[in-house]
């Protein structure tokens, strides 16, 4: 069967041997290059815009914000984006003026003889600048959006525990780091139709940016996604901005015109990781049981407001981590600052607030004297147990076997004892984080975008999956139709994919947030089933019989029990003229409440739980960090593929130790210093150990075979489960991400460890 | 831009005399900087990888002449390096990744000056010189005196760098070298120390430091020698080698790593020199 098989990829093949298109790739005939002109300063009026005498512009075409036909903005949340900087600009690297050359050199040569004259305003340059209104960027009081959860009498409980345990905790920014970098080609065709193809998760986003921009009807705007190395959100919101800008100058131009960046300007002008400052006040009986949950969370949204919102909810309604707590106020606001905007990622504000809450976690333990498992395993969320939200879990609740079986697999309790107290110049530590990631959209989100996909049978009995849900290396296009094949009971081999083009597929919401397995999954699979009650219904009615008696199983058709015609001979019957199309649309899980206004009931239909533990080895000579081990092990519901599955989660994690470990964007004054790999450090395949990836299956009875969302899970837990181990090898407990080892010397010289030893 | 790519070391010397002229050896540093715009297209390249004297290890009885274009994976695979140059050996091993040691050449790294440089506290600790050719002719410049200053060499315009001359290893001596990077590959040092003793009857009889990535040049931590030099290595010896290594390192902090950072990790790696040739 095919569900639940390994499958190999569909486009490994033609990404391994390099056959796969990118959208750099691709040279149209008579196509211009097009390149960006950026400001140098975080907060400015502009003057004036100098063109130098010394440069022949006739050779290129120009564009400011003066050449948008629409309103000057990125469409999304709030509109106070501009596509170009008008008359201010709010942060390094803001887009100002546009050039288009017939090559790439000529057009970079050209953005060299701009010369953009400033006058510049005091700059608010971070999280506690901007509240303390240095300089008024948003509104009254620099706040895009902020959201409360409350939940009994946080004040009483507090008050009444026998324990209460406090800290803050500090995260920054983190770069996306797809492989590919951004870019597009635009191009005008003859009867009006901007064309929009290149790198992207979102078409439906960018085709309603667009048509804002160009005052342009449905029909006139289509956009493609070309092979797209990489988005982990960096690609949800921001290729908008990209495809206006070589929209405008293919329109300007006359011709086909590509942007595409280069690291370093993927680096300076797209949007990172949200940092924030997050407190908890944590009051608990005498044996170790939650009562009182005060937590406090700041995030900087840079200049624009983009997605924040979105993620500061699920930041918020994840602050507490996957325990329960009666007594509950979490605090959540997203600022401005004159720093580059910050916008979707993998996590998608849970990494922040689950290192908050793991921490914290591990701090309510060293200073209680609890077991780190023992305290989890007392208050974790359990079935019929009710959330922060009073989101009440009724199935597919995976806390108990995650983390039972992290313990097991990793010898945690006996290792953690062990490690206290070494004197050695090599020590070893074993850190431990339990989390969970609701999946698909927050609250009423899916109810709002009703995700369409659809099928198609063609007279060959083929059939055609049709979604805006994107392949961006996370397996979708492999997925899909395995989700299709297992419904139709078919070989794989029978099955499409339309390309991922707005004139060609529906909306099937973005491809974002956990949920294209699960909820555009399910909502494939119901498309299929359509196709199966619509291939019934015309059977019945072409053999008179009823509706009722005609069944179907693995490829055939029966009356009763006796075969009446397979598949092929169906589609042969019925699909001469045209295909038969059957679509299907999302629709909430029964039962499913959220109420927006007072922010409780259902925040996801469901929740995917993971359990990390990380052994590290700290080199007390140079604090540097080795990880020896590193386990995941994952409730995902159902493995669709699991060996997709577990690469996810890999990869994932990877990106979390990163997080965790290595990735830390330095500024100067709204600069960002770092914009090369050789200094922005990830992790390296040397860096990283073998890991080691279990997958439980708890399913969830409205996924696609049980299927919840992953994408995103392996992102949050990885940080938090490091950090923990380098306390217990050390002693040094790190609030700060990254725990560079430059981190690890301080918090050592502050517990006055080295001190001695100097 | 015009490219010329010689043979021998006449022709080689004529067009840097003749004309202001960019060496490229693997490219390795220079493709960088040219792609990042941060160093402008040179009108001439003068591309010394075909030069096959300059690819040369050889024997030269006190010291090992390596040639300027000598490859990292040369130096790796070579058994005169394996034998008496085990630390620049070690040191190759953790440049860049295999693909920057295919590439990447000794001259290279010398001539780029950066303070970062991964052979270079070897080639300090060593007492190596450089030796430069002209049509002038040629001289040695031992590696201390080769740099003027941050990313600044005495080399002139007509010179190239035509050979590392590294005294070898003896056989009382021993040597460790230690790479503070970022990340265990493709990292840039945020302290690198290569450090050679020889110990006699218990006392340190002779000593080389060479230190990286924590003064605008690479440095001899001579201070730090003077404190160890003549010493049996108890506990105390560790702690002042310590000390003054701390001292004699003038480190800043920049986005690979902080002062403080540099200065302790400096200490330690003495202390840890010491505790591991006891
Ligand atoms: C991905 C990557 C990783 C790296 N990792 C490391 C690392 O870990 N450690 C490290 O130390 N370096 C590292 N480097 C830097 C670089 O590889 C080394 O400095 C290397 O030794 C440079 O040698 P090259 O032959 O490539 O020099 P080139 O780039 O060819 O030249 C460098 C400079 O030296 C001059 N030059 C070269 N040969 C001569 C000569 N014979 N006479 C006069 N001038 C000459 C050139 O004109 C130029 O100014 C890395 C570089 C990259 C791209």
């Amino acid at each position: 069967m095919s569900v639940g098989t390994s499958v190999t990829r569909r486009d490994a093949q033609s990404k391994v041997t390099g056959q796969a298109l990118y959208v750099d790739d691709y040279r149209l005939p008579n196509m211009w290059y097009g390149a960006t002109v950026r400001s140098t300063v975080p907060h400015a009026r502009i003057k004036n815009i100098h063109y130098s005498p010394n440069f022949d512009w006739s050779q290129v075409v120009i564009c400011d914000y003066r050449d948008i036909p629409g309103r000057n903005l990125v469409a999304l949340i709030y509109d106070d984006q501009p596509l170009l900087a008008e008359s201010i600009v709010r942060h390094v690297g803001e887009p100002i003026v546009l050039v288009a050359a017939p090559s790439k050199e000529l057009a970079r040569k050209a953005t060299r003889y701009v010369t953009i004259e400033y006058e510049e305003l005091p700059a608010v340059l971070t999280i506690e600048e901007s509240l303390a209104r240095k300089q008024k960027l948003f509104g009254e009081d620099n706040i895009f959006k902020s959201y409360t959860i409350t939940r009994g009498n946080v004040d009483e409980a507090l008050a009444s525990a026998d324990i209460v345990v406090e800290g803050t905790y500090r995260v920054g920014h983190q770069e996306q780091l797809y492989i590919e970098p951004n870019g597009m080609i635009a191009t005008v065709q003859a009867d009006g139709t901007l064309l929009v193809q290149g790198s992207l998760q979102c078409p439906y986003y960018v085709h309603r940016a667009l048509k804002e921009l160009f005052e342009l009807e449905d029909d006139k705007v289509v956009v493609i996604q070309n092979t797209t190395g990489g988005g982990f959100g960096g690609k949800e919101e921001f290729p908008s901005v990209v495809a206006g800008h070589a929209a405008l100058l293919a329109r300007k131009a006359g011709r086909p015109v590509k942007l595409v960046y280069d690291r370093s300007e993927d680096f300076i002008a797209s949007t990172k990781r949200h940092p924030a400052i997050i407190r908890h006040r944590t009051g608990l009986t005498r044996d170790g049981r939650l009562i009182a949950a005060e937590i406090d969370l700041t995030f900087d949204g840079g200049a624009y407001c983009t997605l924040s919102p979105v993620v500061l909810s699920r930041g918020v309604i994840h602050a507490l981590g996957p325990y329960n707590c009666p007594n509950v106020r979490i605090s959540g606001r997203v600022v401005a600052t004159n720093t580059p905007p910050n916008g979707a990622f993998r996590g998608f504000g849970v990494p922040q607030a689950a290192f908050a809450a793991e921490m914290q976690m591990e701090r309510i333990a060293q200073v209680a004297g609890f077991s780190p498992v023992e305290l989890r395993r007392k208050n974790m969320l359990r079935e019929g147990d009710t959330t922060v939200t009073g989101q009440i879990l009724n199935y597919s609740v995976g806390t108990a076997q995650v983390l039972d079986a992290a313990i097991e697999h990793s010898d945690y309790l006996n290792k953690l004892q062990i490690y206290r107290n070494q004197t050695g110049s090599k020590r070893r530590g074993i850190g431990l984080s339990l989390y969970y990631h609701g999946s698909g959209f927050t609250g009423s989100g899916e109810e709002k975008i009703k995700g369409r996909a659809a099928v198609e049978f063609d007279k060959e009995a083929r059939i055609r999956i049709l979604t805006g849900s994107t392949e961006i290396g996370q397996g979708t296009r492999t997925i899909f139709p395995q989700i299709v094949a297992e419904e139709l009971g078919i070989d794989l081999a029978q099955i499409d994919f339309e390309e991922s083009n707005t004139a060609k597929v529906p909306d099937s919401g973005p491809t974002v947030a956990s949920r294209t397995c699960m909820v555009v999954g399910s909502v494939v699979q119901k498309a299929a089933a359509a196709l199966k009650a619509e291939l019934i219904r015309r059977i019945a009615l072409s053999c008179s019989l009823p509706e009722e008696g005609v069944s179907y199983k693995r490829g055939i058709f029966y009356h009763q029990d006796q075969p009446l015609m397979t598949l092929t001979e169906a589609a042969a019957r019925f699909c001469q003229h045209s295909p038969i199309r059957t679509e299907a649309r999302y629709s909430s899980p029964p039962g499913i409440k959220w109420d927006d206004a007072s922010y409780t009931g259902d925040a996801y239909p469901v929740y995917a739980y993971a359990a990390d533990v990380v052994e590290v080895e700290v080199d007390m000579d140079t604090y540097e960090v080795k990880l020896i081990s590193v386990l995941t092990v994952s409730d995902v519901g159902k493995a669709i593929n699991p060996r997709l599955a577990e690469g996810q989660i890999e990869g994932g994690t990877v990106q979390a130790l990163g997080y965790g470990l290595y990735e830390e964007v330095f500024w100067k004054d709204g600069h960002m210093l770092n914009t090369r790999l050789t200094n922005y450090i990830i992790p390296t395949a040397l860096d990283i150990p073998d890991l080691e990836t279990i997958l439980i299956e708890n399913p969830y009875p409205y996924g696609p075979f049980g299927a919840k969302g992953i994408g995103e899970l392996p992102m949050d837990g990885g940080a938090p489960a490091a950090v923990a181990a380098i306390a217990n090898a050390t002693g040094a407990f790190i609030t700060q991400l990254p725990a560079t080892p430059e981190r690890i010397l301080e918090a050592l010289c502050q517990s006055k460890h080295l001190s001695d030893s100097l | 831009m015009k490219v010329y790519s010689p043979t021998s070391l006449q022709e080689a010397y004529e067009i840097l005399a003749s004309t202001e002229a960019k060496i490229l050896a693997g490219g390795t540093d220079l493709m960088v900087l040219w792609n990042s715009n941060v160093a402008k297209l040179p009108q001439v390249v003068v591309d010394i990888w075909r030069m096959k004297m300059l690819a040369q290890i050889d024997d030269e009885g006190e010291v090992l002449r390596i040639g300027a274009r000598c490859t990292y994976t040369q130096i790796i695979n070579n058994p005169l390096t394996k034998n008496f140059a085990p630390a620049l050996v070690d040191a190759a091993r953790t440049i860049g990744a295999v693909q920057i040691q295919n590439r990447g050449t000794i001259g290279g790294n010398v001539v780029n000056a950066s303070p970062a440089g991964d052979s270079l506290p070897v080639l300090v600790a060593f007492d190596a010189k450089v030796e430069i050719g002209s049509l002038r002719g040629v001289r040695t410049v031992a590696l201390e005196q080769f740099y003027t200053g941050y990313r600044k060499t005495v080399l002139a315009a007509d010179e190239m760098v035509t050979a590392i001359l590294l005294p070898k290893q003896r056989e009382d001596e021993v040597s460790k070298f230690y790479k503070i990077g970022t990340r265990a590959a493709q990292a840039i040092s945020k302290v690198v120390m290569a450090a050679r003793a020889v110990l006699q009857g218990g006392l340190i009889a002779a000593v080389g430091i060479g230190v990286g990535s924590v003064a605008p040049t690479v440095i001899r931590a001579k201070a730090t020698e003077g404190v160890m030099l003549g010493r049996q290595i108890d506990d105390e010896l560790v702690t002042a080698a310590r000390r003054t290594m701390m001292n004699e390192v003038k480190p800043i902090t920049d986005v690979r790593s902080t002062e403080f950072y540099r200065r302790t990790v400096s200490g330690n790696l003495v202390a840890k020199f010491l505790r591991e040739i006891v």
